[in-house]
């Protein structure tokens, strides 16, 4: 490996890291302010210009709290579930393109941090390991209340992964690829001559299915019944103090990034131009009269805001279903989860199996 | 008994509940965009803007003083026996004459008088009892203290000049 693609990486995965942790002050000050508004409230508006700064007194409160670990806890298991739950979803975002590539003198920068053929198994092997933080978090809290969400966790990840992975599949069998990038191009073209052809428009089915599964893989309402506060106070991550539960709650939402950023790629055109980006690159081309290198640059940064608003849609989509549904029951969620998304995937991929074969 | 089972017939749309949800969505979307732009909520900013409660709120306590700012309490501890939590402790004494220029009427007094506002569940039995109309409720409801002690009202503290029901 050159030394310009060591440090072509390095960027890549530092600029991975710092938009996905730096979104999360303004997404936790919009999931407070926003779901005031929503219910007619004001929010918090004390510290910094609309109370922006909010997250940054909260996390001044965090480092300055005690550390405290349960006396009868599993110290290692204890300390490794907020780590695993932070690195498990950043990890999975390193695979997700967001953007096609960079021309920088006469080397070319894809813009994924690995570009893998097996890019979207890597993505479920990691969205899989969700599942370990919480176990390990509420087994080794040693506190009825965490073991309860811990059961209910994995419960619910481990039967709505199912579901999940059948959507997921069912557009593998349309995209007859696992590598991102091939998807968002198949997915650049268009249907009827207006229509993008994104996942969403050719298999709806799969992109419904697969929307309420990531909301029930990433532990939100209205499938957040780990955390039920109501029942079992906090469920996982009650025995968490300080920096460790905010490591938990960072988790959260660098999860729901990973999985908008997902969703995005799978169904909803990837990086692709959103209508009408196309005219802006070529008034651009003629404005500036770019060369090629140029051209290219300019479509990777139309194409990065392009994949920045969709994920930012997903992400506001997360915060509205939070503040307006309310939890569902343990049972409900289960016989959603197997007799309703689980069926209804399976059908669809036979369908979307059998759609493919005739039409090729 | 045993349980009872409650069964509605559900429509077809119903039973997806894609469209309640849809709807659902919508109403917060709307409420969203008027508290974003309109700025509409229905909370008060509580430091500084404060509610107007009902003149029959019971909060904190007082005892009333008359034109001597003497307190008109003449530790006949009828309060302190119907009291439910058992909160108001008094000590009787009497009174001096020079402290009681209306003669007879206040010959006794309390020689300490304090209610333990952890214990006192704000029932106003106190209140109803007095004859003489010493010991009342206010409508202050900003009843933080920083240590147990502050939260037992002596004397001193409860004598506070409180016009009508404060
Ligand atoms: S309000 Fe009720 S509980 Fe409180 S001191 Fe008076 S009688 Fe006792
Ligand atoms: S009932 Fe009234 S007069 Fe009697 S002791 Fe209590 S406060 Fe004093």
């Amino acid at each position: 490996m050159e030394m310009f693609d060591l440090i072509a990486v390095m960027a890549k995965i530092l600029f991975v890291i710092a938009i996905s942790l730096g979104v999360i002050p303004f997404l936790v000050w919009f999931e407070r302010r926003g779901s005031a508004w929503m219910q007619g409230r004001v929010g918090p508006n004390r510290i910094g210009p609309f109370g922006l700064l909010q997250t940054t007194a909260d996390v001044i409160k965090f480092v300055c709290k005690e550390d405290f670990v349960p006396k009868n806890a599993n110290k290692f298991f204890y300390h490794m579930a907020p780590t695993v739950a932070l690195v498990a979803p950043l990890c999975a975002m390193a695979v997700i393109p967001f953007g096609s590539y960079l021309v920088l003198g006469d080397h070319t920068v894809n813009l994924q941090i690995a570009n893998m053929n097996t890019g979207v198994i890597f993505i479920l092997a990691f969205a899989g390991l969700e599942v370990y933080p919480i176990i390990l978090a509420g087994w080794a809290s040693n506190n009825k209340y965490s073991v309860l969400g811990a059961l209910r966790g994995s419960a619910q990840i481990v039967s709505y992964e199912i579901a999940m992975g059948l959507a997921l599949l069912s557009m593998l069998v349309v995209y007859g690829s696992f590598n991102p990038h091939e998807m968002v191009a198949w997915q650049n073209e268009t249907i009827f001559g207006f229509l993008p052809r994104w996942g969403a428009f050719v298999n709806p089915i799969g992109a419904l299915v697969f929307w309420i599964a990531i909301f029930a893989e990433t532990n939100r309402l209205p499938f957040d019944l780990p955390e039920g506060e109501s029942e079992i106070v906090a469920g996982y991550h009650l025995e968490y103090g300080g920096m460790k539960f905010a490591a938990f709650f960072m988790a959260e939402y660098v999860a729901m990034i990973m999985a908008s950023g997902l969703i995005s790629t799978i169904y909803f055109g990837g990086y692709g131009f959103l209508p009408g980006m196309q005219t802006i690159l070529n008034l651009a081309t003629e404005y500036f009269s770019l060369g090629v290198a140029g051209v290219q640059n300019v479509k990777a940064l139309l194409e990065f805001t392009s994949f920045f608003s969709k994920v930012s849609f997903f992400m506001f989509v997360f915060v509205w279903v939070r503040w307006t549904l309310p939890r569902f029951r343990f049972d409900q969620l289960m016989d959603l989860g197997w007799k309703i998304l689980f069926p209804l995937s399976l059908i669809n991929l036979i369908l979307v199996t059998l759609g493919v074969y005739f039409l090729n | 008994m045993g349980t009872v089972n409650i069964s509605r017939k559900y429509t077809a749309t119903q039973k997806t509940y894609l469209w309640a949800i849809f709807i659902g969505m919508k109403i917060t979307f709307k409420r969203l965009l008027q508290g974003f732009f309109l700025r509409k909520n229905n909370t008060i900013q509580y430091p500084e803007e404060r509610r107007d409660y009902s003149q029959r709120f019971r909060g904190m306590h007082f005892i009333s003083v008359d034109k001597n700012k003497t307190e008109n309490c003449t530790a006949c501890y009828l309060c302190q026996t119907v009291c439910p939590a058992e909160c108001i402790h008094i000590i009787a004494d009497e009174r001096d004459e020079d402290n009681n220029p209306d003669g007879v009427k206040k010959e006794k007094r309390p020689l300490s008088f304090d209610i333990d506002a952890l214990r006192c569940c704000f029932c106003g039995f106190c209140e109803e009892a007095c004859p003489k109309d010493a010991i009342k409720l206010s409508r202050n409801y900003e009843l933080a203290v920083t240590t147990r002690d502050d939260a037992i009202y002596d004397l001193d503290f409860l004598k506070r000049d409180v016009k009508g029901r404060g």
